[in-house]
């Protein structure tokens, strides 16, 4: 183990690595929570939130979300129960010493759509759906990233060679990308009544990603306009005692 | 009310005669430390150096009430702290960014003494401590880098760590030391945990040393030549003010990057959790240490690289011995002062380099500028100490240059 390591890490150092792949430049999109006083969006929160949970969950977890977690994109304590109950998670063991299936509680965590990391692989082909958590912090320009590796699947280039259970993706590093294309137009009716788009549900599930991702965003930046202001003004005053104070000295 | 004042006034004067505390710090940054009038704005970022010093340790020890150094709860605890610890979030991105800020403030520093001259007699001893400050900080914040266990976390400790095995005949058994077992693992973010939590109260002895040092020979000036006493003004008022106005400047910067950009600086792979089975295509050190990481690429043999490495650090260690000019400022050395900027560009030209894949252009381009490094420590600075004529120096700080005429 530690010889490979070793190995690794010289070739690492020495030759650095020739196989990154080429970049290719995400789509630019206009975000609501990027600029000063960005925010989320609820209402796109929730479509987004109804995009997940009618398509990625099937094969893509939400470790950091608990269902109390949909407070915050405006969804009601009731409301967040009734959610979280048409889940069913393992819980246990009784005094019996068995475990047993309950419906979920808001203080569960959105259960994971496997049991374990090789089942997931088993069900998609030997690849792992990443959990999506974090997904936009965790790519470059994640959110225009995840936005448009969701539209970038298109049709493989003449001579590309395509491996078998393989999509070819425009953005994807190396083009081909073990998870299938999930978004096309109508692919969820919206519950709010907005058309849906393959754009739409994209910018949506983004959003909700970014939010999964960032959740203290709307906070953050009420607080950074209150620190900057506040700091602003004491530089200010320091800046007027410094002068008056240094005047004193004449020319200096 | 006033017996009321006079008593307090009693206690206070009763204490300093037996604990003279008051006295202490108004000799040390008070009314009672002179220093030169003519100081420049660049001599506010060692007081800022110590707000940041400061800052990390308190965000820092926050951090460590609600983090857990173990393989497999490190990432969801710096999560956790993200999400639900009261104003968990702020704590971080304040000491994540602080970390890059703190050398942003450092590296001004220390070129602000390169171009002063600030190393030179009397202040060897206070530029060893200098260096000895920013050898630590590198340290700390490695390891404090491995603490949220991301995938750049763990492929940087293992990078890093391995480069000690370069070292002839006990370099396997340093880095297994430094590992605690044979790989990476829990070990090793067991003991990173603790060192990153004790260093920073090393740096704060040292910076008490570095302080010390300061006060033999007083502060050095933009004009380089010595301080008359009539060309000096007590520390407090003048330039306590003028440090805090400074620090307003400087926390807006700092803020505007925590609040709108908190992740700017850092490397979106370190959101994935460390797993050791996938290589990341490309392992980049933090900014901070793309200059020495391009001099480590550059070099094709192994332990040549890491000697250069960490060479290219301890030079400065003997700087004052290599630049023996007599006079201090480059404002007035004309030849230093164009090395001066060309070796701040070569320095900014590494950095740039190491973030690149060490082939092609970059390769090259680091080769040309790690020679040039250490050409300009050990060639150019000894040459140009015995062949530069340098300009006129003032008489003192008040007086204008004589000219020759004159
Ligand atoms: C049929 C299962 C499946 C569904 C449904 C699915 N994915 Fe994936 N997803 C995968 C797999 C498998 C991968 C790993 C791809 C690879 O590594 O080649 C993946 C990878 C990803 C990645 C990471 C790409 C990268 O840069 O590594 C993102 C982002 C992603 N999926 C988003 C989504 C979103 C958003 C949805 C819902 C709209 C979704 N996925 C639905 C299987 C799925
Ligand atoms: C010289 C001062 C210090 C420097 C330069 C420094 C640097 C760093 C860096 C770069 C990180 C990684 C941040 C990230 O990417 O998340 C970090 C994390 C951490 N540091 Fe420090 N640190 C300092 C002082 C301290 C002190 C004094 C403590 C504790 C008493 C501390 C506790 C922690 C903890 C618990 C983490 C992990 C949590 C996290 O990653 O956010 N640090 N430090």
């Amino acid at each position: 183990m530690r010889k490979i390591v070793l190995a690794a890490a010289a070739a690492f150092i020495l030759t650095a690595p020739a196989f990154a792949a080429e970049e290719v430049k995400p789509m630019e999109r206009e975000w609501h929570f990027n600029g000063m006083l960005g925010k989320f969006d609820k209402q796109q929160l929730q479509r987004g939130f109804q995009v997940y949970k009618e398509v990625c969950a099937s094969c893509h977890s939400l470790n950091y979300i608990s269902f109390r977690n949909l407070e915050d994109i405006g969804y009601s304590e009731d409301q967040v129960k009734v959610i979280a109950a048409e889940y069913q998670v393992t819980d246990g063991p009784d005094e019996n010493g068995d475990m047993f299936q309950r419906p979920a509680r808001p203080s569960d965590h959105i259960p994971h759509p496997f049991a374990n990391d090789q089942l997931a692989r088993a069900s998609n082909g030997g690849a792992l759906p990443p959990d999506l958590s974090l997904m936009t912090k965790a790519r470059e320009d994640g959110p225009n990233y995840v936005y448009s590796l969701m539209l970038g699947y298109k049709e493989a280039p003449n001579g590309f060679e395509l491996n078998p259970g393989m999509s070819y993706n425009a953005f994807f590093p190396g083009h081909q990308i073990a998870m299938p294309q999930q978004i096309t137009d109508d692919r969820v009716t919206y519950a709010d009544g907005t058309k849906a788009s393959a754009e739409q549900i994209a910018t949506d599930v983004v959003a909700f990603l970014h939010w999964t991702a960032e959740p203290k965003l709307e906070v953050r930046h009420a607080t950074g306009v209150r620190v900057l202001l506040f700091a602003f003004l004491f530089t200010v005053l320091a800046y007027l005692y410094k002068r008056r104070l240094w005047a004193r000295l004449g020319k200096h | 009310m006033s017996t009321e004042k006079s008593r307090l006034m009693k206690a206070w004067e009763w204490h300093e005669q037996r604990l003279p505390i008051g006295s202490f710090l108004d000799h040390s940054l008070g009314s009672k430390y002179p220093a030169p009038k003519n100081l420049n704005y660049w001599w506010n970022f060692g007081s800022l150096a110590l707000f940041m010093l400061v800052t990390m340790i308190i965000t820092g020890v926050f951090l460590a009430m609600n983090y857990t150094a173990h393989v497999t709860l490190a990432f969801n605890s710096v999560e956790r702290i993200m999400r639900d610890v009261n104003n968990g979030w702020l704590i971080r991105y304040m000491h994540s960014n602080g970390a890059s800020f703190f050398f942003i403030v450092v590296y001004i520093h220390i070129f602000r003494g390169l171009y002063y001259g600030s190393y030179k007699p009397p202040r060897e001893v206070l530029w060893w401590m200098g260096v000895v400050i920013y050898l630590l900080m590198m340290a700390t914040a490695f390891m404090g880098y491995v603490l949220p266990w991301g995938q750049m976390s763990f492929w940087g400790a293992t990078v890093i760590t391995n480069l000690f095995s370069a070292i002839p005949g006990v370099g396997d058994a340093i880095v297994t030391l430094l590992w605690g077992g044979f790989s990476v693992d829990n070990p090793t973010l067991n003991r990173f945990f603790a060192l990153h939590y004790l260093l920073p109260f090393v740096i704060v002895g040292v910076v008490f040393i570095h302080i010390w040092a300061l006060h033999v020979p007083g502060s050095n000036n933009p004009l380089g030549i010595d301080a008359a006493p009539a060309d000096k003004i007590p520390f407090f008022p003048y330039y306590v003010a003028k440090d805090v106005f400074g620090l307003g400047v400087f926390l807006m910067v700092y803020f505007a990057v925590v609040f709108w950009a908190p992740n700017m600086m850092g490397d979106p792979l370190n959101y994935v959790p460390a797993n050791p089975m996938v290589t990341p295509p490309h392992i980049v050190p933090e900014w901070y240490y793309l200059p020495f990481y391009a001099i480590l690429r550059a070099i094709p043999d192994k332990l040549l690289g890491v000697v250069a490495m960490f060479g290219s650090i301890l030079i400065l260690f003997v700087l004052p011995w290599l630049d023996r000019h007599p006079v201090r400022s480059a404002s007035f050395r004309p030849i230093f002062r164009i090395f001066f900027w060309i070796f701040l560009a070569n320095g900014l030209m590494l950095g740039w380099c190491g973030a690149q894949l060490a082939e092609g252009l970059p390769l090259i381009l680091s080769r040309i500028g790690t020679f040039w490094y250490f050409f300009h420590f050990i060639v150019l600075l000894p040459l140009l100490s015995w062949i530069e004529t340098p300009k006129p120096l003032p008489a003192s700080i008040s007086q204008p240059v004589l000219s020759p005429a004159e």
